[in-house]
């Protein structure tokens, strides 16, 4: 047994850095949330819901907000629609490249988000590579505008950068059910395709939630992407809660649509894990 | 489930017994008879061989599958039998040879067009569906009426009396329930041959038993053909009709579990069905010579290998000297191993010779012994060659 004073000794570190780090700055963001700003831009520690009301009163916050899931859906099905067959090639047909395939999607992930949110800005600009190629080979006159600053531009971007975040758990899903069921299926007459719909997809749901989720909430939450590529058109949540914190100097606001989109993203979190559970079944 | 029993041949144990003496490993004279007689076997395996890169792992096996047969293929581990178990069913292929079913090349299909069902080692039962679902996949991918699938499912669920069990998931219910559910979805499509590898092996001894039997009497129940891989010859020996014994990747031997305990082939044969003491002798003018033992024998001269099982040694009543029937001799124990009705003695001769003997159990025995055994029980066997010969 160990004594009482090691067991605290052993606990603390982990509990201070829970406190100091989260559970401060939530309640910090939390009180913020319920304070006002005055016309002379000092904080008014009164308590008030005015700051949610205005949330839900002036549209543009919920326009944004709903441009932003909408955003975030999208990349969250192209980078399932890309990571799945990505995910099932490499763990059933990749035999000895698995190993290299896998490095390949992984070491993107050790590039800077900027530098790769840059690379498409060289790419679909104006005068970018790929309007420079489309007007060399003659398929349209002029530059297309509609490639960067708008929700496409960051869509892209986007799947681009949180698609190995849905192919990994995919990934280990696929690699965890037991190649038995898969001849078991083909013995029991099923076709490729059936074996495939009846057994593999279903037994690799939970990855695709798992996967799902941090595509989907991780862009969600994104403010560099829009911010570089996205244009007035392209502008997510997190920019207006950037520029709340920043230039408007409205912490109180700022602070209530950060708790708003916390409160969204534990919501989906504990969906997606009580979906994972119904799902699983070792 | 339909019973083809009236389609099935008896089984003649000493089918394959002409050959044993001269050619044991080959079955070509049954293939002959077969042909012959008009019937034809369920499945021919034709020179089948397999390598994994360099690493030959079956050469060039032939054997035959008849209706309604429950063969077992016995061996060690890396002896080539799941690899040939998996060569029928289609999850490998062979890299020479062919198989046929009926006449037809089965090699050639994919494992989902065979009319080949397996019952894994570790069931393989799918986690998501429900023990009727998982026994109706095979019905539901084929496309049936529902109310056929239905009735099929609860039919074989009745069969291996797991009708109680039909909405648990696989993970809610006991290794040997999991067992019966493995061998109902295999069999409610009605198979022309079930494969099964090592489906006991995870159960403990008891339930084992009880499955042997079970197993058996349901394999005689609905007449399909078995192809049964084990590695426990006691297993292989209570089910089959015949054992063909598998070793480094050729067969060394396929007879019926009687003829290939009494009259093993080759000297692996005796040693790993059984127990056995290897009498190495040195034949001359037709007697055969084993340290001061002789006898007489229809063998040519020169080296021969004897195997005597122990339980043809018997302790003798009368103190007479050997005759032309009975050979006496006179050794001191060394070690009694308890089994329950019998005993196992170790017996050092006077002459040098080690000997194992079965007799029924009886309290301490001490000194010397005088056995005895009939010269006709000692059977002639091949030296096995020297490639997989365990040291």
């Amino acid at each position: 047994m160990f004594s009482r004073a090691y067991r605290a000794a052993i606990t603390l570190p982990p509990v201070l850095w829970v406190a100091v780090f989260l559970l401060v700055p939530y309640a910090l963001l939390f009180c913020y949330s319920f304070w006002s700003v005055s016309p002379s831009q000092t904080i008014v520690h009164t308590w008030t819901l005015d700051n949610y009301r205005e949330l839900f009163r002036v549209n543009v916050y919920l326009q944004t907000l709903f441009r932003s899931m909408w955003i975030a859906a999208r990349v969250m099905i192209f980078s399932l629609l890309l990571g799945y067959p990505l995910a099932y090639y490499l763990s059933f047909y990749a035999g000895a490249r698995k190993d290299l395939f896998y490095q390949l999607v992984i070491i993107p992930l050790w590039v800077s988000y900027l530098v790769r949110a840059y690379a498409w800005k060289t790419i679909l600009g104006s005068d970018g590579v790929l309007n420079t190629l489309l007007q060399y080979v003659h398929l349209t006159k002029h530059p297309l505008e509609f490639l960067l600053y708008s929700p496409f531009a960051v869509v892209l971007t986007l799947t681009h950068i949180y698609t190995p975040f849905a192919f990994l758990p995919i990934y280990a899903a696929l690699e965890h059910i037991p190649r038995n069921l898969v001849e078991a299926s083909h013995d029991l007459g099923a076709s490729p395709l059936q074996t495939f719909w009846r057994v593999i997809f279903p037994l690799s749901i939970p990855g695709v939630l798992a996967g799902a989720t941090f595509a989907f909430v991780l862009s969600l939450g994104d403010f560099l992407a829009p911010l570089l590529l996205g244009g007035p058109s392209g502008i997510m949540i997190s920019n207006i809660v950037v520029s709340l914190f920043g230039a408007a100097y409205n912490w109180p606001l700022g602070a209530a649509i950060s708790l708003c989109m916390l409160l969204l993203v534990l919501a989906l979190l504990l969906l997606s894990e009580k979906l994972e559970k119904k799902w699983s079944f070792r | 489930m339909p019973s083809d029993v009236g389609a099935r041949r008896p089984h003649d144990g000493r089918r394959d017994g002409g050959a044993t003496k001269h050619m044991a490993t080959t079955t070509e004279p049954a293939v002959a008879r077969s042909a012959k007689s008009g019937v034809q076997p369920l499945l021919v395996i034709r020179n089948v061989a397999k390598s994994f890169g360099k690493n030959p792992v079956l050469r060039d096996i032939s054997l035959q599958i008849a209706e309604g047969e429950f063969l077992t293929i016995l061996g060690e581990s890396g002896s080539g039998k799941t690899t040939l178990l998996r060569i029928i069913a289609g999850f490998e292929s062979a890299n020479s040879g062919e198989i046929l079913m009926e006449g037809e090349r089965l090699d050639l299909l994919p494992p989902y067009r065979r009319r080949v069902n397996t019952v894994f080692q570790h069931y393989a039962l799918f986690p998501h569906l429900s023990v009727e679902e998982n026994v109706g996949y095979g019905l539901r991918v084929a496309k049936l009426p529902k109310d056929e699938i239905a009735a099929r499912v609860s039919e074989a669920l009745a069969m291996v009396k797991m009708t109680a069990f039909a909405s648990s998931k696989p993970a809610k219910i006991s290794g040997g329930q999991q067992q019966r559910i493995a061998l109902a979805r295999a069999l409610v499509n009605r198979p022309r041959l079930l494969l099964l590898d090592e489906p006991l092996s995870a159960l403990d001894a008891n339930l084992r038993r009880q499955m042997q039997v079970e197993l058996k009497s349901l394999q005689r129940e609905v007449g399909i053909s078995f192809v049964f891989v084990t590695h426990d010859q006691e297993e292989a020996m209570v089910m089959s009709d015949r054992i063909a014994l598998l070793r480094m990747g050729e067969l060394e031997q396929v007879a019926s579990p009687r003829e290939i305990y009494s009259r093993p082939a080759t000297a692996y044969t005796a040693q790993f069905i059984g127990h056995t003491n290897l009498l190495r002798s040195e034949v001359r003018a037709g007697i055969a010579r084993c340290n001061s033992l002789s006898w007489k024998v229809g063998l040519p001269d020169g080296p021969a290998l004897f195997s005597l099982r122990p339980e043809n040694i018997r302790l003798a009543t009368s103190t007479g000297g050997s005759d032309m029937n009975v050979i006496r001799l006179r050794g001191k124990m060394q070690h009694q191993a308890f089994h329950g009705s019998t005993e196992l003695l170790q017996i050092v001769c006077e002459d040098g010779l080690a000997l194992s003997v079965r007799v029924a159990a009886r309290e301490n025995r001490e000194g010397d012994l005088l056995l005895e055994f009939s010269p006709a029980d000692a059977v002639p066997v091949r030296e096995s060659s020297e490639r997989g010969q365990p040291s």
